[in-house]
């Protein structure tokens, strides 16, 4: 259960903030591209909340329950994906280290057979991220082998979300029993493939590799950076204020 | 990043469809270079389901018949309607054509 609250709220949180700029992207090729990427995300969330919620028998819960009735220090997601969407480079950074993660992760879940409604799951998502990926990539490329001006701004993106990487690896509880029951990866190594990934990707567009400082930990224990309570004040007021509302 | 935007090119995008044999033009969008153009068109066009394959060819590439050249290209064409193979009797087996 706690596992897949987490792989969803991740998917939940990250789509929000990427919705915020429908109607604000820098063109409207990018637009479009950023609010379909956040549609991919709110369909893996429906399907990992829907999953998470039936597991409990007493007290099954629906995904929309889970979305939108829960309180901030309830969500599980990363901290990195509840990081406002700053200018467009602050969003495909956080995009870009979220997307390399997620796709390794959701890879590893497709295989397992601990649980095959999440294999199923993650075997769509596998190839939705991979299409994400490669977007975030090319445009960390494109700014960073840029002008003077994008390498600098990316590069600062980059130094900036540093400090949200660790958290994607520190393995708590929840991750050492998933881990050894198989259905979640081992962190360390998936450590290790996304450190691959990020450097192929770093030198190509001529970016420094930011050095391990303190990490900020919290979001999987439900302890969040001050952006999140704003963002679900936005995202839940409408089934909040009218409870069982539909269109 | 709004004034880059005004300077990426044009480009025409063509998709075909999963029953279609061949690509059909379906509008035009702004890119930086080729790979961005078909990730935009994968983005803008086929949402939807809309295709299985994508091209997309820079709109400064083609070249288009002059609109005042449209009498002399295409009126002729007019009174011809024996081009047509409509004047052919079929044979029974083929008269689904």
């Amino acid at each position: 259960m706690h596992a897949l609250l987490r792989l969803g709220d991740d998917a939940l949180v990250l789509a929000q903030r990427l919705g915020e700029w429908c109607g604000h992207a820098p063109a409207l090729e990018e637009d479009i591209a950023l609010t379909n990427i956040a549609l991919d995300l709110i369909g893996q969330t429906q399907s990992y909340l829907s999953l998470a919620g039936s597991l409990d028998p007493d007290a099954p819960k629906t995904d929309d329950e889970l979305a939108f009735l829960r309180s901030e220090s309830e969500f599980k997601n990363l901290l990195l994906v509840e990081q406002s969407n700053g200018h467009f480079g602050d969003t495909i950074a956080r995009q870009f280290l979220f997307d390399q993660y997620a796709l390794l992760r959701a890879e590893h879940l497709a295989q397992q057979t601990f649980d095959l409604d999440a294999a199923a799951i993650a075997a769509k998502a596998v190839k939705e991220i991979r299409y994400h990926a490669a977007h975030s990539s090319k445009w960390i490329i494109r700014l960073g082998d840029g002008t003077s001006e994008s390498h600098s701004r990316i590069q600062k993106s980059i130094d900036d979300l540093w400090a949200f990487t660790g958290e994607m690896f520190a393995a708590d509880d929840v991750d050492i029993a998933g881990s050894i029951a198989g259905l979640l990866p081992d962190l360390s190594a998936l450590k290790t493939q996304w450190d691959v990934e990020i450097d192929r990707v770093l030198a190509e567009a001529t970016l420094v590799r930011p050095k391990d400082g303190a990490m900020k930990t919290g979001g999987r224990t439900g302890v969040h950076t001050e952006e999140l309570g704003t963002m679900l004040a936005e995202m839940q007021i409408l089934p909040r204020t009218h409870p069982g509302a539909s269109w | 990043m709004s004034e880059n935007k005004s300077n990426w090119p044009l480009w025409e995008v063509f998709v075909r469809s999963r029953q279609g044999l061949g690509h059909k033009h379906v509008g035009s969008l702004h890119a930086s270079d080729a790979e961005m153009a078909i990730g935009n068109a994968r983005d803008v066009y086929t949402r939807r389901q809309e295709g299985v394959s994508i091209w997309v060819v820079p709109a400064e590439s083609i070249t288009a018949s002059s609109p005042s050249d449209s009498e002399a290209l295409f009126d002729p064409a007019n009174d011809k309607v024996y081009r047509h193979p409509t004047f052919f009797v079929l044979p029974d087996e083929v008269n689904h054509m």
